[in-house]
């Protein structure tokens, strides 16, 4: 993104003058305080907001110039764990994580999925509905279903928020493995004790939003 | 307004939809609506039943207004009225001309106790006809296309005083009219009842679609396209459409079945049904039924969707 800026109707501008380039294969974390606009920034990203200016490209395209069908297909290049983690409650957790694959009319590989269930630790809650499921187990579900396209990028919306830190921990070194396999990754949290965390063991990149501008966090965090 | 796309309109996708079970988790992404879904086959299978009706009328009244037609246009009626003593002279004169007529066949003449029961349901039968200055009527049956109506009548002025041809075209017309208003009436019914569950099921699909709007969301956030979502919904509604139209129409065809028969009783209404090869017409209900279902579902879910990002 290129100097783009977002504000929603009848507020001020959140975003402004914002200018961000994922880097393939990398680890992001973006952080700042509530209310910040992190959350809006990755709906940018996934096209769910529109920029109210600037300019906004994913893979190569005009995200605003897409048609209905381009934003849909660019979701399938894009694994989202959102923040509320959101389900169809009348069906169980494997056919969940397979619904990406089921909108976009291919078969689901049932032996990729079950080591997918396996990768997430979910494989004795595969037939269960998702609301008999803890915060923990709903986050690894959402971020199994966020990567079951194989998606070139992977986002997720404070996926530890509700987390303790043992479970937090957990899910991250998902996130690591993923970004370890070559996916371009970006977590928004305001867990700063999670990105120290993450940055003993893995490189990363990390970037403040803060007063509606961007920077490249350094050695105050 | 936004135009429907109607691009991704696959009949073969259509008729398997349409046949698949509801297990499939591409059936399932909507969750089920049971007390919506049991309204909606009463709904099409009431439609449907009365379509059963009105195809009924419509087809009976054609069939009469033919009949009728047929029947009255087969026959025409001398009336030779006179004093008595020239009457016997005159309908001699009027037979003598009936019988160098083309295109007729054999001239009767009623008889006085024809001619009474013809009366009766005028007068009575207490009246006696024998006092009323009653013509004498002589039916005439055409058997050619060679007939010429007018070319008798100018005839029959000409060398028979007093007589007069009627070809019953005066109470023909409005006998065969009004059978042919009734069909017409009968068809109307028709595409009331096709725009009626049309409009009923766009507004069990909207409702549907606005009771589902948060598993919209998702399926959007996920990477599905409105055509996929509407799938689901619209696959549902034919399935609905079509399972509640054949309940109706196999209902209306088996009440149909069981009017009196017609030889036994005879009239108009006994007449009000199917015959021959007209019996598997509303078989074509349920597939009009499924048509509208999969077109106004698809109508409805393709505008919804585009009003919302």
């Amino acid at each position: 993104m290129r100097g783009v800026g977002f504000g929603y109707q009848g507020s001020a501008e959140l975003l402004s003058d914002m200018t961000l380039s994922l880097q393939p294969g990398m680890l992001h974390f973006l952080t700042g305080p509530s209310g910040s606009g992190k959350t809006t920034l990755l709906r940018l990203c996934y096209a769910d907001l529109l920029p109210s200016s600037g300019e906004m490209t994913a893979f190569g395209q005009d995200v605003r110039g897409l048609s209905r069908d381009g934003i849909a297909d660019l979701r399938r290049r894009v694994g989202v764990v959102h923040q509320d983690t959101q389900f169809l409650d009348h069906l169980p957790v494997a056919e969940n994580i397979a619904l990406p694959l089921t909108v976009s009319g291919q078969d689901v590989d049932m032996a990729a999925l079950r080591d997918l269930l396996g990768w997430v630790q979910l494989t004795q809650h595969a037939r269960a509905m998702p609301p008999s499921l803890s915060g923990g187990e709903r986050q690894r579900a959402a971020l199994a279903r966020a990567v079951i396209l194989s998606p070139d990028l992977v986002l997720a919306d404070e996926p530890t928020g509700n987390l303790d830190w043992e479970m937090s921990m957990r899910l991250m070194q998902l996130l690591i493995e993923l970004n370890k396999s070559g996916k371009t990754v970006l977590v928004a949290t305001h867990d700063l004790n999670l990105i120290r965390a993450t940055k003993a063991q893995v490189s990363a990149r990390v970037l403040r939003i803060a007063n509606g501008a961007l920077q490249l966090a350094g050695s105050d965090l | 307004m936004r135009k429907v796309d109607f691009r991704g309109l696959n009949l073969k996708a259509f008729w398997q939809g349409l046949i698949r079970s509801d297990s499939a988790v591409g059936n399932r992404i909507v969750p089920p609506t049971g007390f919506t879904a049991q309204l909606t086959v009463f709904s099409a299978g009431a439609m449907a039943f009365l379509a059963v009706f009105a195809l009924a009328l419509a087809l009976a009244t054609g069939r009469l207004a033919e009949r009728w037609s047929h029947e009255l246009a087969s026959s025409v009626t001398v009336r030779v009225s006179a004093s008595d003593a020239d009457q016997d002279a005159r309908v001699q004169a009027a037979m003598a001309v009936l019988s160098t007529t083309p295109g007729i066949g054999e001239a009767r003449q009623l008889s006085d106790d024809q001619v009474a029961d013809l009366l009766t349901p005028w007068f009575g039968p207490d009246m006696p006809v024998d006092a009323l200055p009653v013509p004498t009527l002589i039916d005439v049956p055409i058997t050619g296309s060679d007939f010429d109506s007018e070319g008798l009548r100018l005839r029959l002025e000409a060398e028979v005083p007093g007589a007069v041809l009627d070809d019953h075209t005066q109470w023909r017309r409005p006998l065969v009219s009004a059978a042919r208003w009734l069909k017409t009436l009968g068809l109307i019914s028709l595409v009331l009842i096709t725009a009626a569950s049309a409009s009923m099921i766009t507004l069990a699909a909207k409702a549907a679609l606005s009771a589902n709007g948060q598993v919209i969301r998702v399926l959007r956030l996920i990477g599905a396209r409105d055509i996929t979502i509407a799938t689901a919904f619209v696959r549902r509604f034919t399935q609905r459409a079509a399972i509640g139209a054949t309940g109706g129409t196999l209902a209306g065809m088996i009440a149909i079945a069981l009017l009196p028969n017609m030889d036994a009783a005879g009239g108009f209404l006994t007449g009000l049904g199917f015959q021959g090869w007209g019996w598997l017409l509303p078989l074509l209900i349920p597939v009009v039924a499924a048509a509208v279902g999969f077109f106004a579902t698809r109508w409805a879910a393709l505008k919804m969707l585009g009003a919302v990002r």
